[in-house]
């Protein structure tokens, strides 16, 4: 067991390792990677960003950048999934599989070389956001925690895509697949708005999406929440601010912690049915 | 152990309602070539893939290198080599990133696989561009590295799926060099092919498939007697020298002659080899018949095809990705 456990690491670096090279040789991606999610910012704070407004007191700008990266990173997976389907066509894969190496290495390589991009992409939504007014106001180790509670999810999330990109005939699919999965859980999320303003039924779908959860603990984390203790509400509310109702539901209240479940259970079903799918993958 | 280092029975594979391989059976003593030789679609892919463990058949047996391949795929990748239908390499790397990355995964170490990299790149005519990504390769330096990678742990059996085609006629007699050298290495291959000529070349023993199943089996020679002996070939430069060369030839053929006189030639079935063949020639040449061309000449494989299942051996009409899509 410990043994396999070790191939599998071991194999996993050496697919990773080719992964690092591609992504070198091959820059565009990387371009598109940098450059969409400063598109994002900006379109966001600038284009919608009057329209919306978190309550509280809270400038829009701060409130969105949480929620950019956690759109970010989960897009991020995207590319995980273009990368295993575009292996699949021009089948290095069948090469892979015909090699005495560990079955979980492919997927592993893949997925952690992946990170390199979402660790680039929220560096770069950081500093975009630190120039248009976004602000860490919490501690030091807390804004660590949720970088790494941002990438620790997206990882999870590589997992799904690398299981559709399995499925899928070609990489051109991935695009459109997973714009289906990621558009719906990003904008029914608090992730863009405020929770609160969502109608019912969409309220209990954003209030329990993962992708509040880790916007929301993010925010958290970075100390861009409200911080309505010792306020008047009806003082504030008198000047015209609007005063967002806080969800009471258990996800949103332990937004750390329901993040992780999702990390846990996303890894516990993804990664053994992608296994499982690589193992018995066909070249198309 | 037996000294047959491939051997298959009964295999069957279905792809939904298509019956890909149909109790196809597989015998390859150790040192020998086979080679499988049919049309597109006749099954070979599918039994390699299935040989090499990368598909799971639905019925049947198999054992590589004296492993079986159902219940121990992994000790089987260990000891076979594989070059696929279409070359497996990766486009982003260069030739010696992609066998260092083989050597690493086969776990032959660092120091190994880096060796053997550059002595594969140097052996396969690739060390000149072994630094440059592959992407900026040939089709036939892609196939040559894609076989140098299935030979990075000196695999004591090789599987090599159409390992010409798709070639210009000068990268297949290249391949056709490299893959002699390797037989006389003394390592056990199984090949796939379209081509009679490279069967016929290549291999020990042959094995005509057609839609799953092995049509008929031997060496090159036992097929070629089995559709029958050789034949004089004559054409003639009028239609009129036709009737009297037709009757000429009917007194030496041992068969009915046959006359093409669109194209004024006319094939005799005979035995006796070069002797009937000098015989018709100053029988001829006495009838003043005009003779523009003559030969004798033993069945082609394509013939050995055509007698057997009634069919030519198609070739793919897109060779260089013909059955990508499937
Ligand atoms: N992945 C697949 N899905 C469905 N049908 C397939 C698949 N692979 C092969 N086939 C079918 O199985 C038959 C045998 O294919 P294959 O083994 O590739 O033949 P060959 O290699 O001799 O050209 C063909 O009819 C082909 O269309
Ligand atoms: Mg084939």
């Amino acid at each position: 067991m410990m043994k396999r456990l070790a191939y599998s690491v071991a194999d996993g670096a050496v697919v990773a390792k080719r992964n690092v090279i591609k992504i070198k040789r091959v820059p565009d991606v990387l371009v598109w990677v940098l450059m969409s999610p400063i598109m994002f910012v900006l379109l966001f704070a600038y284009v919608f960003g009057g329209a919306i407004d978190p309550g509280g007191g809270i400038n829009y700008r701060e409130f969105l950048i949480a929620g950019i990266f956690t759109q970010t990173v989960v897009f991020g997976a995207t590319f995980t999934g273009a990368g295993m389907a575009e292996d699949m066509q021009k089948g290095i894969i069948d090469r892979f599989r015909s090699l005495p190496m560990s079955r979980s290495a492919v997927l592993v390589g893949r997925t952690v070389s992946d990170v390199i991009y979402n660790v680039l992409s929220v560096a770069i939504m950081a500093l975009t956001g630190l120039i248009i007014g976004w602000a860490i106001r919490g501690t030091f180790v807390d804004a660590v925690t949720a970088f790494a509670l941002l990438l620790l999810f997206s990882y999870a999330f590589s997992w799904v895509m690398a299981y559709v990109g399995l499925l899928v005939p070609s990489p051109d699919v991935i695009n459109n697949a997973s714009f289906m999965v990621i558009m719906p859980l990003t904008f029914v999320s608090n992730a863009f708005v405020p929770i609160d303003t969502f109608p019912g039924p969409l309220q209990r779908f954003a209030e329990w999406n993962p992708v509040s959860a880790v916007t929301q603990a993010s925010r958290q984390l970075f100390g861009n929440l409200p911080d309505l203790t010792g306020v008047d509400a009806a003082v504030l509310q008198a000047q015209g601010v609007r005063i967002p109702t806080p969800s009471d539901a258990w996800s949103m209240q332990h937004p750390v912690a329901y993040s992780l479940i999702w990390v846990v259970i996303i890894l516990a079903v993804f990664v053994p049915l992608s296994v499982r799918q690589y193992k018995r993958t066909a070249r198309r | 152990m037996n000294d047959e280092v491939i051997r298959a029975r009964g295999l069957v594979k279905h792809y939904g309602s298509i019956r890909a391989l149909d109790g196809l059976d597989l015998a390859v003593p150790r040192g020998t070539v086979l080679a499988l030789l049919g049309p597109n679609g006749a099954g070979k892919t599918t039994a390699v893939r299935i040989l090499t463990t990368l598909l799971e058949a639905d019925a049947g047996s198999a054992a590589v290198a004296g492993i079986d391949i159902r219940t121990n795929p992994k000790r089987v990748r260990e000891r076979i080599g594989l070059s696929g239908q279409y070359a497996a390499v990766d486009e982003y790397l260069t030739g010696y990133e992609n066998l260092d990355m083989i050597g690493r995964l086969y776990r032959l170490g660092r120091q190994r696989s880096r060796s053997r990299a550059r002595e594969l790149l140097e052996r396969f005519g690739l060390r000149e561009a072994g630094d440059r990504p592959v992407r900026t390769y040939s089709g036939g330096m892609r196939r040559r590295l894609d076989l140098a990678g299935a030979l990075v742990a000196q695999p004591d059996v090789l599987f090599l799926d159409e390992p010409t085609t798709g070639l210009d006629p000068r990268g297949r007699t290249d391949m056709w060099d490299v893959i002699r050298e390797l037989i006389r290495g003394g390592t056990t291959l199984l090949l796939t092919t379209q081509y009679m000529e490279e069967a016929d070349r290549l291999a020990d023993n042959i094995v005509v498939i057609d839609c799953g199943r092995a049509i008929a089996e031997g060496t090159a020679d036992a097929l070629k007697t089995q559709v029958g002996g050789e034949r004089i070939d004559v054409t003639v430069e009028t239609m009129a020298d036709l009737p009297r060369a037709d009757a000429i030839l009917a007194e030496l053929a041992a068969g009915e002659v046959l006359v093409n006189e669109h194209a004024r030639s006319l094939t005799a079935p005979v035995s006796g080899g070069a002797i009937t063949l000098i015989r018709a020639l100053r029988r001829l040449d006495a009838a003043e018949v005009r003779v523009l061309d003559v030969g004798l000449r033993r069945p082609t494989l394509d013939d050995v095809f055509l007698a057997l299942t009634g069919h030519f051996a198609e070739p793919a009409a897109d060779e260089t990705g013909g059955d990508r899509l499937q």
